[in-house]
């Protein structure tokens, strides 16, 4: 008779911080104290909290470990899970009101900071259920909303149902998910798709990847109810060959569907019909843009096409498609189950529902957070992020990766919904939000995401092709200390023709993170262009390392240490129009900006401006 | 899958096993399980209770649990059962017996079972 479940984070973040080792000790562990019998071991997806992984949750009490090392494994199955005493040095309890050591124990994991403003719609079952077992995702009602709409509903009613609810695409566009699908049901033809956009390709956003390893059955039945609606009986789902662990699962929850007859032939006796197959990509972030997807599925190389035709018209092999990203699918179930007011109940007037975020960057929780549309940066980074470490002030964060902008620290109490971010030349992109503080270079952060822009950038058309790569040109020449002034007003032009001439979304989207770095940091360019100077002290060839004659006391550790041999002694010590200098000097023709010697410095009398 | 009926049935069959993750523990029936209470016999006792909150189709109100020494050595095994607007009822020297008894009377009729409390056991 099993008594207690131990939950053990099996997400990618996790699983590369070593939880597999733990799992495999715990069971060792659990059977060599006979405990195996009482205690089941549960294998989830993501629990949100990566920063403080391999994570681990205790039930029935419902405690949280985090951190945990194979070493830490045998005290908690003789401490907790034997004599109940809970391991306490390695319980996440941070509640945010100072209250930590009071009553470690007692505190529920809804209680903490991290998961207190939460709202869990699209993320319910991650690090609840066993994403391996169809069984528990039935249990928590999974599959219910496919036999409601099968069963009791009609294709227009269940449109209407999403239409009404406000869900808007999570993919990055925000276009409204039920009028996608009345387009399709409109177009007249014999054989529809329905695809799943899975080609999550932002730098550092794992929304879609979450979801895909923590409750992949979800985006199964809510394909199936798409296709029930359109009218298509064939879904395909294009996922990144980078995400193994989402693929095994994917494939895994395929097989058990097809085995209870939920996809497949006759679903519910109802006479209807649908199968799902798998499509791997090679990683190509222009095949997360619909079109280049579509002909990426069709085998052939992953270039955009223009559109009108719109999938929903003309998409796969020519057919009526929708095309709705994976976590758009997670919500679709839930609103059928639950009602359109029930969803519309949650968020703003024009962004109803939940957002998934992948918080990452310079901010204490990294992670997935899932909050209500409409909460503030503020919330997210300061109450649900844990703020900023290192005390370290607060600058801007990124939101919509290479194709979306910054907010500034001056918009911090925004709240985020589709169109207050457009109001601010941001995008809610798919959801990765990256936290800057004040080292951060926003001239080079530009300079980054054009950066990968330019890599992925398929070479169709040539706004985007040559365009951006001339953007690129001129940053460099910016953070090079070789700026004029008028490169600005060159940077605006170009970057305005590239977002009306190109062809798909990769080209009008690229110059949006220098278009939001001019507007909210010129200030930034302009001492990058008319003093030389970065102020953030990142942008290499524009810092000086010097030595402070009082702070330095001639211990040569910074000269041993330089590789460029550019620091001497100053022989005599001696003084120089009236002014002391350091025991040693760095000479600056030498110098390769490093900043070995400054890190090496007992003294902090190495300085960069 | 042919019907409702059928998905219902993997639900209710699957609902008790992951009860534990999701019961809302409005009643906690706490297990004295250390060196004391494990020396005692607690380890049958709180298979006893587990297995009979199951039986009892009460997973979804009811959690089972453990803790360490509370103290009072010589009667264990000790159990403490806490539940809403309550005061908490602390059964002593337990068997896996009784513990079938104060499911029945107790957990599930509501009237704590008097005769096996540390009252009755005249400290």
């Amino acid at each position: 008779m099993i008594r207690s479940h131990v939950l053990i984070c099996g997400g990618t973040g996790c699983t590369s911080s070593g939880s597999r080792l733990i799992r495999e000790k715990l069971a060792d562990e659990l059977k060599a104290q006979g405990l195996d019998e009482e205690v089941k071991i549960v294998q989830t997806g993501c629990f949100g909290l990566c920063a403080l992984g391999p994570i681990m949750i205790v039930y029935p009490e419902g405690t949280f470990y985090s951190r945990v090392t194979p070493e830490d494994v045998p005290e908690i199955v003789s401490e907790h899970l034997l004599k109940g005493r809970v391991v306490e040095r390695l319980v996440y309890n941070d509640t945010g009101d100072g209250q930590e050591e009071a009553a470690p124990t007692e505190v529920s994991l809804s209680d903490t900071v991290f998961y207190k403003k939460q709202h869990r719609v699209a993320l319910r079952n991650c690090g609840v259920i066993n994403p391996e077992s169809i069984d528990e995702y039935i249990a928590m009602d999974g599959y219910f909303a496919l036999n409601k709409v099968l069963t009791e509903m009609t294709p227009e009613d269940v449109i209407n149902e999403i239409s009404k609810s406000g869900l808007r695409g999570r993919g990055g566009g925000g276009f409204p998910t039920g009028r996608k699908w009345q387009f399709a049901r409109a177009s007249v033809s014999d054989k529809k798709y329905v695809v799943c956009n899975a080609d999550e390709g932002d730098p550092g956003a794992f929304m879609d990847r979450s979801v895909l390893e923590g409750d992949p059955h979800v985006v199964l039945e809510a394909m199936a109810i798409a296709g029930y609606a359109i009218g298509a009986d064939e879904g395909w789902i294009y996922v990144r060959a980078e995400y193994p662990i989402a693929v095994k699962r994917l494939n895994i929850a395929i097989e058990q569907a097809h085995e209870y007859g939920l996809l497949g032939e006759n679903i519910f006796g109802t006479g209807f019909n649908f199968d799902i197959h798998l499509r791997l990509g090679a990683g190509a972030f222009v095949c997360g843009e619909e079109t280049a997807l579509l002909t990426s599925v069709e085998g052939n190389r992953g270039e955009p096409r223009p559109r009108p035709p719109f999938p929903a018209v003309k998409g796969l092999w020519g057919q009526p498609t929708i095309v709705n990203n994976v976590e758009t699918w997670a919500n679709i179930p839930q609103i059928l189950i639950k009602g359109a007011d029930w969803f519309a109940s949650m968020g703003t007037e024009g962004s109803k529902g939940t957002k998934v975020f992948a918080v990452t960057g310079k901010i204490k929780n990294t992670g997935l957070v899932e909050i209500p549309m409409g909460t503030t940066l503020r919330e997210i980074i300061e109450e649900i992020g844990g703020g900023v470490p290192n005390g370290k002030k607060f600058k801007a964060a990124q939101t919509g990766g290479p194709s979306g902008g910054c907010i500034p620290a001056s918009l911090i109490d925004t709240p985020i919904d589709y169109d207050n971010l457009i109001k601010i030349g941001c995008m809610m992109g798919s959801g990765g939000l990256i936290v800057m503080d004040e080292d951060t270079c926003m001239v080079d952060m530009a300079k980054f995401f054009l950066e990968f822009t330019v890599d992925e950038s398929c070479g169709k058309c040539s706004p985007c092709r040559i365009g951006t790569m001339r953007l690129l040109e001129i940053l460099n020449k910016i953070t090079e200390g070789r700026g004029e002034m008028e490169d600005l007003d060159k940077l605006e032009e170009l970057a305005n023709y590239i977002k009306s001439a190109s062809l798909c979304a990769l080209g009008q989207t690229a110059p949006n993170p220098v278009l939001s770095t001019l507007r909210f940091f010129r200030d930034e360019y302009i001492a990058h262009i008319v003093e030389k100077r970065c102020p953030a002290g990142v942008c290499k060839n524009l810092l000086q390392f010097t030595i402070d004659a009082d702070k330095c006391k001639g211990c040569k550790l910074c000269m041993k240490n330089c590789p460029g041999n550019a620091i001497s002694v100053n022989p005599a010590n001696e003084v120089k129009e009236g002014k002391k200098l350091p025991w040693l000097v760095i000479d600056q023709s030498k110098c390769v900006k490093c900043g070995a010697c400054m890190d090496n410095c007992k003294f902090g009398a190495i300085f960069k401006k | 899958m042919k019907s409702l009926e059928e998905l219902m049935a993997i639900k209710k069959k699957m609902q008790d096993k992951v009860a534990v993750r999701t019961s809302n523990g409005s009643t906690r029936i706490v297990v004295g399980m250390a060196t004391c209470g494990i020396a005692a016999g607690a380890r049958p006792v709180l298979n006893a209770f587990v297995e009979g909150v199951s039986e009892a189709g009460l997973s979804e109100d009811v959690i089972v649990t453990q803790t360490g020494c509370i103290g009072i050595c010589q009667y264990e095994p000790v159990v403490e059962v806490f539940e809403k607007d309550r005061e908490k009822t602390t059964y002593v020297k337990m068997t896996a017996d009784k513990a079938k008894e104060v499911i029945e009377k107790h957990i599930k009729g509501g009237k704590p079972v008097t005769e096996y409390t540390i009252g009755a056991a005249k400290l």
